[in-house]
């Protein structure tokens, strides 16, 4: 018989260390799983809350909302209200494991299956992450972030950086392209660059360019509207971006500064996709790394009853009638298709083949499902993958709330052969960000006139913005354009719903 | 594949310190209102302990553009009796919690815990002796240390490595110690090398380098430097708080009470700010003592009242030991306002001539019973009389409390840090 990798509770690094190597046995042996270099850390529960309010990551610009919300964690942790993670794995290379140190044994094996192979696979694999994230340069990235921003505070005070934070910060879910485009995103490169452009523009800086007298081939009124757009790159809904490139009277570390936070924001931007997929991934691979263990005689029947515990817990689905429940469970949802798929691939039934010809009955399991990982994102996924079988099993249903509607909340569809398809496309619409935020974009600036910037809201299903919210921000874009800013809610057929004007607040237009 | 085990738990913790110090700055006006509102509700002990305060959420709001109402629809996992077509009753919250990705910002209040020394601070910050003019260095506690250069000799503690291993470097280059890449370079051509005469000639070629690098150390001792501190004298203003308290028999438990809550705020708020602060307790009934804390906060005492005994006893205390030269002197008194009738003209005179012209800041603070309301009728004998001495210039201040949840502004009242203070006159 193999020999234990443990007993009890307790553990040492050497038992880590074995753990891991185990772990990477069935990993890559048995599953075929392609991932960075682990770096595994032990850190306490006080670095953990840390770690929560910088949004996970190791290293971070100082900025008040962190301390903000680690205020937050902080008090609810302490009274009891919150658990703590048991883990946070960080998309770099090498892919950064936490691991709290109140674990146990099995809960470090868990953990270690789950974020050091599971979460590493799909990140090194999933098309989102390839193009949208640059894993060997994020640490180095956010370590210049630091510093930057620190410098910054030297040379121009903390209220003013702070204040292009603030804004920065509120615009960050619309500092995101969403279209790949010409190149991929090289952090490393970013942080040189950032360096040549200010010394370029110190180096050809020449007071006397002002004084040339502008050609009379073009003047202004001859630009014609499509010409001026396409020369700001109009329509743009990247507004950070648009800002960085266009504002008019922002200084230079501002404008860089808006670009970290796009930058960052774009890094996590795939991680807002996956939930469900990365999840389902990870769950999926500590599920079958566990039971491998367990088969070759490795842990012992008392520890994986005690893992099975816990993955019943992480992968309960509370019913929409239960108190406890908040949504779709991203580990339940994903966890339960990837054994499904499992279960098509290798043991289809009449059902299945007819949903899943390409699948079904394969019999390579890790090979689908590798596919999967790595071309699919939540909403493509469900809209493939979720099978009438697991529908029934969750008994899904779609409602559907008009409020113009007297009689109540419409049963749309529920899970009948009639309502499987449409039960499905809802579920992955939900999954999608194009749906969940709010589409906003510049359209135009009005350059001859009052250098008014103009921007649309196309909204969907008449789900209009939060007002208060609305007026916050935009009064942050506005201090960042320095002059008006003018939103307009338009539905599908150019109904204008509603308009905001703002204006910058003085003192930031004093500053720029 | 290596894979790296790390153990961070010993790394410094309080990495978020910063960024929660942004926070409570950035917060600070709504922390303190919150601060203030949750310490009328406590023991002063309690205040001391820090703890959790709630501020509204507003001020420290971070937005985000959010889409609300319209048509919704959702995929709900759970489905027992509804067929399709069927319409739902809408209740009044809506039956199922909106899934979209709303963040948990949406409280209106925010709640968070305040270390005890961020409470205390927080507390006390607007708060500060008036007029503390007459400064004097004293010839203890007053100095500090700092860097001044660097010494060939010192404890081994303040070894300047960076400094050192500059030196060590310098030297090196200079003597020309062969270098650990030039041996290693010889010995592999030596292993090379087939020529037997050649060989010789490297061989002592190596035999001199090693010789040399020996002779040569890497880290000599007149290499080393060590960091050098120097003590600078710090001046620091003097001031002696003289608390003046009624312990007569006509100080009920509820004014006593009042009148030590005060004192135990004020005896918090000097240990805190002022360092350099000699606090003097004298308690009186019909005559006074100059006690320790202890007794002054605990010990129980009854009696008639005479105050006058009290100016007395401090007069006395600061001809002996403090110099109003080289004092700031300042005194907090505490009473019901009842004293004898045959006092009040001793008193007043005591005051005007012997205790005001040396003091910076005379507070009074006049405890009554809870409820208060014959407290309004007419003022005691000591209240007059003082409004008297303060309308006719003299530097008092006074005030009245008769519930502990007025003890907190009263106190901040006082001692409010003022541009130009209105109640000083002349010394």
């Amino acid at each position: 018989m193999t020999e234990r990798l443990f007993e009890g509770a307790d553990w040492d690094f050497h038992t880590l260390q074995r753990i891991t190597d185990a772990c990477e046995e069935v990993a890559l042996k048995d599953l075929g799983l392609d991932v960075y270099p682990n770096q595994i850390e032990v850190i306490t529960a006080e670095q953990m809350l840390d770690a929560y309010s910088s949004v996970g990551m190791p290293l971070f610009y100082k900025h008040w909302s962190f301390g903000k919300h680690f205020a937050f964690h902080e008090a609810s942790y302490r009274k009891g209200l919150m658990g703590l993670a048991y883990e946070i794995v960080i998309n770099s290379s090498p892919c950064i494991s936490y691991l709290m140190e109140e674990n146990t044994a099995t809960m470090q094996t868990l953990v270690i299956a789950h974020a050091a192979f599971g979460h590493n696979h799909f990140f090194k694999n999933n098309y989102l992450f390839k193009q949208w994230t640059d894993a060997d340069g994020i640490l180095d990235y956010l370590d210049f972030a630091k510093n930057y921003v620190m410098q910054c505070e030297e040379r121009y005070g903390r209220t003013e950086v702070e204040r292009t934070l603030d804004a920065a910060h509120a615009l960050m879910s619309h500092g995101i392209d969403r279209y790949p485009g010409k190149k991929k995103l090289d952090l490393r490169a970013e942080e040189k660059r950032a360096g040549r452009r200010r010394q370029h523009e110190e180096e050809v800086f020449n007071d006397l360019w002002r004084t040339v007298p502008a050609g009379k081939s073009k003047t202004r009124s001859a630009l014609s509207i499509e010409r001026r757009r396409k020369l700001l790159g109009l329509p743009q809904e990247n507004l950070l971006y648009f800002l960085e490139k266009s504002a008019p009277r922002l200084a230079p570390w501002q404008r860089e500064l808006l670009r970290i936070v796009r930058h960052i924001a774009q890094y996590f931007y795939p991680q807002s996709q996956t939930k469900v997929m990365n999840e389902g991934t990870a769950t999926y691979v500590h599920y079958r790394i566990m039971t491998q263990l367990h088969q070759q005689g490795r842990i012992t029947d008392g520890n994986f009853l005690e893992f099975l515990g816990s993955h019943t817990n992480v992968v309960f689905q509370p019913e929409f009638d239960d108190p406890r429940f908040s949504g779709f469970n991203p580990y339940a949802l994903g966890f339960a298709v990837m054994q499904d798929i499992e279960r098509i691939v290798t043991r289809p039934e009449d059902e299945d083949r007819e949903w899943f010809p390409d699948i079904a009955g394969k019999n390579d399991v890790m090979g689908v499902l590798r596919d999967v990982w790595a071309n699919y994102r939540d909403e493509s996924f469900i809209a493939q993958f979720l099978s009438p079988k697991l529908m029934r099993h969750f008994r899904m249903f779609h409602l559907h709330d008009d409020p113009e509607e007297r009689a109540g909340i419409r049963v749309d569809a529920i899970h009948d052969e009639r309502g499987f398809r449409r039960v499905r496309r809802e579920l992955a619409r939900q999954h999608d960000v194009g749906y969940i935020d709010a589409n906003i974009e510049v359209v135009d600036v009005d350059l001859s006139g009052d250098r008014r910037l103009i921007l649309h809201h196309h909204v969907i299903k008449g789900s209009q913005l939060n007002e208060t919210d609305a007026k916050r921000v935009l009064q942050h874009l506005a201090d960042l354009w320095t002059y008006d800013v003018a939103l307009i809610e338009v539905d599908a057929n150019d109904k204008v719903l509603r308009e905001y004007v703002v204006s910058p607040r003085p003192i930031a237009a004093a500053v720029a | 594949m290596p894979i790296h085990i790390i153990d961070r738990r010993l790394n410094p913790g309080g990495k978020s310190l910063e960024n929660r110090q942004r926070f409570l700055r950035r917060a600070k006006s709504l922390v303190q209102g919150a601060v203030k509102k949750t310490s009328q509700e406590r023991d002063i002990k309690d205040v001391l302990e820090g703890g959790e305060v709630t501020i509204p959420l507003d001020g420290m709001h971070e937005p985000r553009f959010r889409r609300e109402g319209g048509t919704r629809d959702m995929v709900l996992p759970g489905n027992k009796k509804f067929i399709e077509g069927d319409y739902l009753q809408r209740s009044g919250q809506g039956s199922a919690k909106d899934s979209g990705p709303g963040e948990g910002d949406s409280e209106d209040a925010f709640r968070f815990v305040l270390s005890r020394d961020e409470f205390v601070d927080l507390f006390l910050d607007d708060l500060e002796l008036p007029d503390l003019a007459k400064r004097k260095i004293a010839q203890t506690e007053s100095e500090g240390i700092q860097r001044a250069g660097y010494t060939t000799s010192g404890s081994p503690a303040n070894i300047s490595v960076s400094r050192t291993v500059k030196l060590a470097l310098a030297r090196r280059i200079a003597l020309k110690r062969p270098r650990k890449d030039e041996i290693e370079e010889l010995e592999a051509a030596i292993a090379a090398c087939t020529d037997e005469d050649e060989r010789e000639v490297l061989l002592a070629q190596l035999e001199k380098l090693k010789a040399k690098s020996k002779r040569i150390p890497f880290i000599d001792p007149i290499d080393i430097r060590y960091r050098r501190f120097e003590t600078v004298p710090r001046p620091v203003a003097q001031a002696v708080m003289f608390c003046l308290m009624d312990v007569s028999g006509s100080m009920s438990e509820h004014m006593k009470d009042l009148a030590k809550r005060f004192y135990m705020l004020l005896y918090v708020f000097l240990k805190r700010r002022y360092k350099h602060v000699e606090i003097v307790f004298i308690r009186h009934t019909d005559r006074a003592e100059e006690v320790d804390e202890q007794t002054f906060f605990y010990g129980p005492a009854s009696g008639g009242t005479l105050v006058s005994s009290a100016l007395q006893a401090m007069h006395e205390i600061v001809r002996e030991r403090f110099n109003p030269a080289d004092w700031n002197i300042y005194a907090a008194q505490a009473s019901d306002g009842d004293n004898s009738y045959s006092d009040g003209e001793l008193t007043g005179m005591l005051l005007t001539d012997k205790i005001l012209p040396v003091c910076q800041f005379f507070a009074y603070l006049e405890v009554g019973e809870s409820g208060g309301s014959a407290f309004d009728l007419s003022d005691s004998s000591l209240w007059s009389l003082y409004e008297r001495l303060r309308n006719s210039g003299a530097p008092l201040s006074m005030r009245k409390v008769s519930e502990r949840s007025e003890i907190f502004p009263v106190f901040h009242d006082l001692f409010q840090r003022r541009e130009t203070s209105q109640e000083k006159a002349a010394p």
